[in-house]
């Protein structure tokens, strides 16, 4: 009786994590919509500078560019730290991590001096319509970012605290999920905001 | 230099305004009167332990429905005092609320009855039944199901505290651009509605999520999709229209806050900025939001009539389909809702047709109830009642909803009374009847005793007859030119006589609350009583998982997880002991059984959710790095706690169906 009881439980277990996935899909979904919803927002808004400079004048492609390679780069580390993680390679995943949030960090400080830069020479979010959307739309994916990069702290000490057991496992695939996601807006942001408005 | 208190100053209280200050007397006086036998029976840790910090779901459902019962009451006087106040302003007479003042009172009851009486009951609803309905144990994420309770519980809060201090938006319930901009509207009021519907509406958004997922991932063995409980399935239909729709209203709220908190100009009227847009995403959440509302209203009667007609449910399957496409055609007509904005006849008829065609799933679930009820043996109880009242009240609704869905008419019709007795018609015919139902059908579920009856009877026909006299007059005077939210009108309009109409079918709804409330004393002072009490947890003969439990269900729900063979399951399951009456099986074997422990984050959560609120609404800029600073801490101790749940003992589940007579 007692050993049934435990491989139900450990079932049981198997079956939550797997419950705490598909959940954290469905919410990558909604997050998907409010994003999407920012994205109409800008193309709407794009055009309405009110005579101030457009993007042409604004946006350097090169810069953009270092950027969006950093954050693929870092989604390429994460995926490796993952696979390490299913090989029960602790150090190895810590060090992924490390070298995960290393770039993504790259990326946010890149953004957050483009930002300034925009904002002492006078083109802030105040200026038009056109800049309030852009500030928002790649603000908000930036805020996200520093949300995953903490997340990625935090995850770093529960591996080492804990291993790479059933729940750090969990929580590994489900930031892996957001991490990815994060970079698949990234694509769209670069190619709407960036790529459509300068070639 | 600034204000360590932001903008807040003594000043933001309305001393000088009797109304406001006598309300605020009243709610005091009744919160005292609320806290007084906490105190007098020393219940504070009970009322800890057992609700505010509980991750129970029936008991989550029990704290959203007293809550949405407590705003309708102050929804519904917000209503008394507009049907009052348009009675006398009339001709020389100005009435006896000043114009700021009824801005804000016909903003409030939109408000709070969409986002605070109608989304709460609703998810309280949800909550009693479908983890019951589906052989679950609890929610798929029970705590986020918690949080969620206590993020509405901060909207609701912000909204009864913009009564007291400062003031509350006077825009009308979507706060359009450019009114609700700071250059029209420069006072705290519009941003009391933006973080209240805000906070609220992210506990909405991960309720949906938590919905949806158990109801996809913690099926009992057996019950596939298409053995689903109706019920069940408008709430999965509910859920992915609220996943889908309500990012879009957390964008559009904080788009309309950069505007006003950091200078942006989204919907400016200069720099650019497209007030239109505002309207386009706010009804592109607010109209999936109606049937976000009224889908589970539907599940309610449909089991409601299947369970009363003592027949199985008519059409089944066209029921679910139904479903499902009005859940996608409330994507596509969110337009009808400002055909006035110029967008061009092609576009204004492609929407109209889309809004046309919802009307044929609808028609097919009106047929599948009135053909279960067809040599039906129909039993005329309350829920039975709220039905047919529903029935036909609806139809009405969706007929003038049918009319102005022709762009031409809806040029003459818009903003007039006519849409607004058409969408109380849809909405007190629909959705309130609908939970009201579904509260009388659960209630002996989840309480152990039934509500009485008689009293129940007497409320249901003070509500329909309140509602004819208080909603047709409005459709005249929608045809004889009388706009929404008048202040004032002239006596030669011809329209005082039919508000004086309007406001008696108040008074008569009002009478309707009361035997409620009557209803509710009675029922809980003779719960004991062999009249009320539910011995057999099956008061009604029902049809679906829940009544195979006892009344109230212990916390665990199922002692054993059921196995589920057909459509109906309790019902075929009492239909199979009939036929073998011989076959008596009782499983007595127990095993552990693996939930979650409580938990007081959500509801420290939810406090510091208000204070971030707070200090945005007021400028307080250390509280908004401080409280942000404690929500992000927050969800690190929670991410860092491992031990989230236990196990009760097979010996101990005995014991307690053994207490239970199982």
């Amino acid at each position: 009786m007692s050993t049934t009881s435990v491989t139900a439980a450990h079932h049981h277990h198997h079956d939550t994590e797997a419950t705490i996935v598909y959940g954290f899909w469905i919410y990558i979904m909604s997050d998907c919509i409010l994003f999407a919803s920012l994205f109409a927002t800008f193309i709407v808004l794009h055009a309405n500078t009110f005579g101030g400079p457009g993007p042409k004048e604004l946006f350097s492609l090169p810069y953009v560019l270092v950027e969006t390679f950093l954050l693929l780069a870092s989604s390429f580390t994460y995926g490796l730290g993952l696979l390490s993680a299913f090989k029960q390679k602790q150090a190895q995943v810590i060090r992924f991590l490390l070298l995960t949030f290393i770039l993504g960090l790259s990326f946010v400080l890149m953004e957050v001096n483009e930002f300034a830069h925009l904002v002492m020479e006078g083109h802030s979010w105040k200026s038009n319509a056109f800049l309030s959307s852009f500030f928002t739309l790649v603000g908000t994916h930036g805020f996200h970012v520093t949300m995953g990069l903490i997340w990625m702290l935090s995850m770093m000490i529960q591996v080492k605290r804990h291993g790479l057991v059933r729940i750090t496992l969990r929580k590994l695939t489900t930031l892996s999920l957001f991490w990815h996601f994060l970079d698949i807006v990234w694509i769209f942001v670069f190619t709407i905001v960036y790529l459509m408005e300068l070639i | 230099m600034m204000h360590i208190l932001g903008k807040l100053t003594l000043e933001a209280i309305p001393y000088d305004n009797p109304i406001i200050m006598g309300a605020a007397v009243l709610m005091s006086v009744l919160v005292l009167v609320g806290l007084f036998p906490l105190f007098y029976y020393k219940k504070w840790t009970w009322l800890w332990k057992e609700y505010l910090t509980t991750v129970d779901h029936k008991k989550i459902g029990v704290m959203y429905i007293f809550a949405a019962g407590l705003m309708l009451f102050r929804g519904f006087i917000d209503a008394i005092m507009m049907r009052t106040q348009q009675v006398m302003s009339v001709g020389m007479n100005h009435g006896y609320l000043p114009p700021e003042h009824y801005d804000q009172i016909f903003t409030a009851h939109g408000v709070i009855m969409i986002f605070f009486m109608a989304m709460p009951f609703m998810f309280g609803l949800f909550n009693l039944a479908v983890p019951l309905q589906i052989g679950a144990r609890d929610v798929a994420f029970p705590f986020l199901n918690a949080l969620s309770f206590w993020l509405f519980a901060v909207g609701a809060v912000l909204v009864n505290l913009s009564l007291v201090l400062g003031d509350f938006a006077g825009t009308g319930w979507l706060a359009y651009p450019p009114l609700s901009e700071v250059a029209y509207s420069p006072s705290v009021g519009v941003d009391y509605y933006i973080w209240s519907v805000q906070i609220s509406g992210l506990g909405s958004l991960l309720s949906g999520i938590n919905f949806f997922v158990t109801i996809l991932k913690m099926r009992c063995p057996g019950m596939t999709l298409m053995r689903l409980p109706v019920f069940t399935w408008s709430v999965l239909a509910s859920s992915i229209l609220i996943i889908i729709a309500f990012p879009i209203l957390t964008v559009t709220l904080a788009l309309l806050l950069f505007d006003r908190y950091f200078g942006m100009h989204f919907f400016t009227v200069d720099f650019g900025g497209n007030a239109m847009m505002y309207v386009n995403l706010i009804w592109a959440w607010g109209h999936p939001e109606v049937y976000i509302l009224i889908l589970p209203a539907f599940g309610v009667f449909s089991e409601v009539v299947a369970t009363f007609c003592k027949k199985r449910l008519f059409g089944y399957t066209t029921m679910v389909w139904a479903i499902a496409v009005i859940t996608i055609l409330s994507f596509i007509v969110w337009l009808h809702h400002f055909f006035t904005m110029g967008a061009g006849p092609d576009v204004n008829a492609v929407f109209g047709i889309t809004t046309m065609i919802i009307a044929i799933p609808t028609g097919v679930k009106i047929f599948n109830w009135l053909f279960t009820m067809f040599r039906g043996r129909v039993q005329f109880s309350v829920p039975m009642l709220w039905t047919l009242g529903f029935l036909i009240t609806f139809s009405i609704g969706g007929m003038t909803g049918v009319l102005m869905s022709v762009p031409a008419a809806d040029f003459q019709l818009h903003n007039s009374l006519f849409l607004i007795a058409h969408f109380h018609n849809v909405i007190i015919g629909g959705v309130v009847f609908g939970y009201l139902a579904g509260l009388a059908y659960w209630f002996p579920k989840i309480f152990g005793f039934k509500l009485n009856e008689r009293l129940g009877k007497c409320a249901f026909w003070c509500w329909i007859v309140g509602f004819y006299l208080s909603f047709m007059p409005l459709y005249i005077l929608g045809f004889m030119g009388m706009t929404r939210r008048l202040y004032h009108y002239e006596a030669s309009t011809g329209w005082h006589p039919y508000l004086v109409v309007a406001a008696v079918g108040v008074a008569v709804i009002l009478c309707g609350i009361a035997f409620q409330v009557m209803q509710l004393v009675v029922s809980i002072k003779n719960r004991h009583h062999p009249d009320y009490k539910d011995t057999s947890g099956d008061p009604w003969d029902g049809r679906t998982l829940e009544w195979s439990l006892p009344s109230p269900a212990p916390f665990y729900n199922f002692a054993h997880v059921p196995h589920v063979h057909d459509l109906d399951a309790y019902w075929s399951e009492k239909q199979e002991k009939l036929n073998h009456p011989d076959t008596k099986h009782v499983d007595r074997s127990y095993e552990d059984i693996h939930m979650p422990r409580n938990s007081m984050l959500p509801i420290i959560i939810g406090a510091i959710a208000f204070m971030f609120g707070f200090a945005f609404i007021w400028d307080i800029q250390w509280l908004i790095i401080l409280s942000g600073v404690g929500l992000l801490v927050a969800t690190l101790i929670r991410s860092f706690d491992y031990d989230l749940d236990y196990y009760v003992k097979a010996s101990e589940v005995e014991a307690i169906e053994r207490s239970l007579g199982r």
